[in-house]
């Protein structure tokens, strides 16, 4: 059996250790673990073998951006950028995220525990059944799903404090495609005004049930529990939000 | 609302001349074009876009200007009133293609270059050899050398990665969605064969021109489109997109007529949802955000490819390249306000930006003042219409051009702009399959590769006549250049003196 190749990430200049695995993973390497992780960058970025990573310690800015295919699994909060214009592969991260993840996300998956910052899912897309897939625990700041052109975006908005909004303002302004779910209810006002709130049918709840279930075995959430709320959708309202913005 | 627009053109048919072939109407892609029993146009839907009065074997049309459609006025043109009516009839924000059209200064017309006389004699280009090759990159600060035991001298210094280009002039940024497959293709093998480079722009590059990865650059842009990591790695150069001339500080619209079922595959839409480019892209709010991309696309193309960062050239625009080449960019592109578009607001293309001269001059000279010029190749864009404003660009600091218009019209563009709509005639600026056939690749790649072969041909007789052999001679050599009626700070801005004044 293959040996896990583990690394001491204390002091290592980001380059260096990202050469190191990008390296070993050529060479058929596919279990990392790295330690002591203090902010080194682009880990896992434009990777597009099959390997496993997990971190232990706090992942620097652009976590598995431009990533293709490997998993990764963080060990405490993540910064901006995670999964940053991702194309396949999973991210969970044991902790809450930053600003901006999820970036113009292409497909494969990203699992936060807690909560995510501004701009969470901006501009995510699909294509057929590639459908990047983001689920945060917690609550998500402003612009939440700002432009989705595609995706599944879900809130949980677990362990909040009383009154905390399980989203900031402006939630799904500009969306023009894909959806987000939404634990609970969501404040009208809120809202951006490219979207309506609808009631899931059928097919939403089993692609969202689907999507829990994994993400409880992540986590070991109680997934009855979570699914014992009602959920909302967003949508947007027009795949051409500003068809009739200007004068031909 | 009923429209009280007058139409903007009269299409004149010669009933003595017409055989009615229909190939008027057959041709029109806008729909002015009827046949009862005769062909009957109908004004209003004309765009003087050409293609009637280039197809018609009679050579029985002709399209004019709607002289009297206002009646004159100095002070409100036809086309001030026209988009009024326009706005008052839609309340939408005028839409339009193109570079910026209006009578601003063009200061490439108000610069000379100079010629040898008597002493340093000239070369004639045709019997001695001229060098036109550049190399795009970062290049080091110095060369360091070691001797081996056995006396061989090695170069010591890593030098970073360059893109070599047999004649300094690339292909402008145009994405796969505002221009046809058509154009891609064209701009790609000529760019193959003319040992240059074509542009992504920020539509991703469609899987049939993989095979031509030595030569593109490809783009990513606010809204990611296609951007992946094979297409990362598929490219000779990795383009942030910032800003564009045409429309500095906003981003973009693709109409959703333009987006088919190829392109919703390659840039990951909804088929019919318009392509939104945010304005700024999300991830950067400053330059540690720009070059915190710069580091993640070199990480992700393992060091190999330069990254250019494309901006509009602004107010700032010196002072926002410094810090562009200090972030980490291997080239910066400047995008003058005269740089072309397949869909912008007409109040900030005509009004927004600075002329690319000027923009060009102030960027080099900054860098040079601050001594990181070596750190970054420059590439000048937006308004070089013909090989002097090339040699002027470069004469000004610029290491190569970008042609985008120039490189259209030699496709068959009669710069009508109207490519927001998606209905070029010529198969340039559209989907629509039936009008993207009409433009033959074969046929596309060999005008342009003529272009360039010409343009090539030009700029070697300017450097015989200036006594250089390479373009390595002329660039940044500002002396070679003297201003024409030109107000001393504009000469000051450029660094050149006016004409009469010798060295």
């Amino acid at each position: 059996m293959k040996m896990v190749m583990r690394i001491d990430c204390k002091g290592l200049y980001y380059r260096k250790q990202n050469k190191i695995i990008r390296n070993a993973a050529e060479e058929g390497e596919t279990e990392f673990i790295l330690d002591n992780v203090n902010g080194q960058r682009y880990i896992g970025s434009g990777i597009e073998k099959k390997i496993k990573i997990t971190v232990n310690g706090v992942p620097g800015n652009d976590l598995a951006m431009f990533m293709n295919g490997p998993t990764i699994i963080v060990n405490a909060n993540a910064q901006d950028g995670v999964a940053n214009t991702m194309n396949a592969g999973e991210v969970i991260v044991h902790g809450s995220a930053g600003d901006v993840i999820g970036y113009g996300m292409r497909g494969g998956k990203l699992y936060v525990k807690g909560d995510v910052g501004y701009r969470a899912g901006i501009h995510a897309k699909e294509y057929k059944k590639q459908v990047p897939i983001i689920i945060a625990g917690g609550v998500a700041g402003d612009f939440c799903g700002e432009y989705m052109a595609g995706g599944i975006l879900v809130l949980l908005g677990l362990n909040r404090g009383e009154g905390v909004p399980i989203a900031g303002n402006y939630l799904g302004t500009g969306m023009h495609g894909g959806v987000i779910y939404i634990r609970g209810e969501v404040d009208e006002y809120t809202l951006g005004k490219e979207v309506s709130v609808l009631q899931l049918d059928s097919k939403d709840m089993k692609v969202l049930t689907k999507h829990l279930k994994e993400y409880c075995e992540h986590f070991e959430l109680d997934l009855d529990e979570i699914m014992s709320e009602p959920f909302v959708k967003l949508q947007p309202v027009s795949s051409r939000p500003y068809g009739s913005l200007y004068a031909y | 609302m009923t429209s009280e627009l007058p139409p903007e053109f009269i299409v004149k048919i010669d009933y003595n001349m017409c055989r009615r072939c229909k190939r008027c109407v057959m041709n029109c892609s806008f729909g002015c074009m009827h046949f009862t029993d005769r062909v009957v146009p109908e004004h209003k839907l004309c765009v003087a876009c050409q293609r009637c009065v280039t197809f018609c074997p009679e050579h029985a049309i002709t399209i004019t200007k709607n002289e009297l459609a206002y009646k004159e006025n100095a002070n409100w043109s036809p086309e001030t009133r026209q988009n009024i009516l326009k706005q008052a009839e839609t309340g939408g924000i005028l839409l339009t293609g193109m570079g910026n059209p209006r009578d601003y200064p063009i200061l490439w017309d108000h610069l000379l270059v100079d010629a040898c006389q008597v002493t340093n004699p000239s070369i004639d280009p045709l019997r001695e050899p001229m060098e036109l090759r550049t190399f795009l990159g970062r290049k080091p600060d110095r060369l360091e050398f070691v001797e081996s035991e056995d006396g061989e001298i090695d170069l010591a210094t890593e030098i970073e990665p360059q893109v070599r280009l047999d004649v300094p002039i690339v292909f402008g940024a145009m994405s796969y969605g505002a221009v046809s497959l058509s154009v891609h293709r064209s701009l790609a093998m000529a760019a193959a064969r003319s040992g240059t480079l074509m542009n992504t722009g920020e539509g991703g590059l469609h899987r049939e021109l993989y095979p031509y990865s030595g030569n593109i650059i490809v783009q990513v842009a606010s809204g990611r489109f296609g951007v992946h990591s094979e297409y990362l790695n598929t490219s000779a150069m990795v383009e942030i997109k910032i800003g564009q001339g045409a429309k500095p500080g906003i981003g973009g619209h693709l109409p959703g007529e333009k987006v088919d079922e190829d392109i919703s595959k390659t840039r990951m839409i909804p088929v019919g949802s318009d392509a939104i480019s945010p304005a700024p892209h999300h991830d950067i709010y400053s330059i540690e955000d720009l070059s915190q991309l710069i580091y993640a696309i070199k990480e992700a193309t393992d060091y190999e490819k330069p990254v250019s960062v494309k901006i509009s050239a602004v107010h700032n625009v010196a002072a926002i390249a410094s810090g562009i080449v200090r972030a980490g960019a291997d080239v910066v592109t400047i995008d003058g306000f005269r740089g072309g578009t397949g869909a912008a607001p007409m109040v900030i293309r005509d009004n927004v930006g600075i002329p690319i001269e000027l923009a060009l001059a102030a960027v080099d000279q900054r860098l040079r003042d601050e001594g990181i010029r070596n750190n970054a190749s420059i590439i000048c864009a937006g308004g070089i219409r013909n090989s002097g404003d090339m040699a002027k660009a470069i004469a000004l600091g610029a290491d190569a051009v970008v042609i985008g218009t120039a490189a259209l019209v030699a496709l068959g563009c009669r710069i009508c702009q109207k490519c927001y709509t998606g209905n070029c005639a010529w198969g340039i600026a559209t989907q629509r399959p039936e009008l993207v056939r009409r433009l033959d690749p074969q046929v596309g790649a060999e005008r342009l590769t003529n272009l360039l072969t010409a343009w090539s041909l030009e700029l070697k007789e300017i450097l015989g006549s200036l006594g250089v052999n390479s373009i390595e001679s002329l660039r940044g050599s500002r002396e070679r250049l003297r201003g024409i009626g030109l107000d001393s700070q504009t000469l000051e801005l450029l660094g050149v003196k006016p004409a009469g004044v010798g060295q």
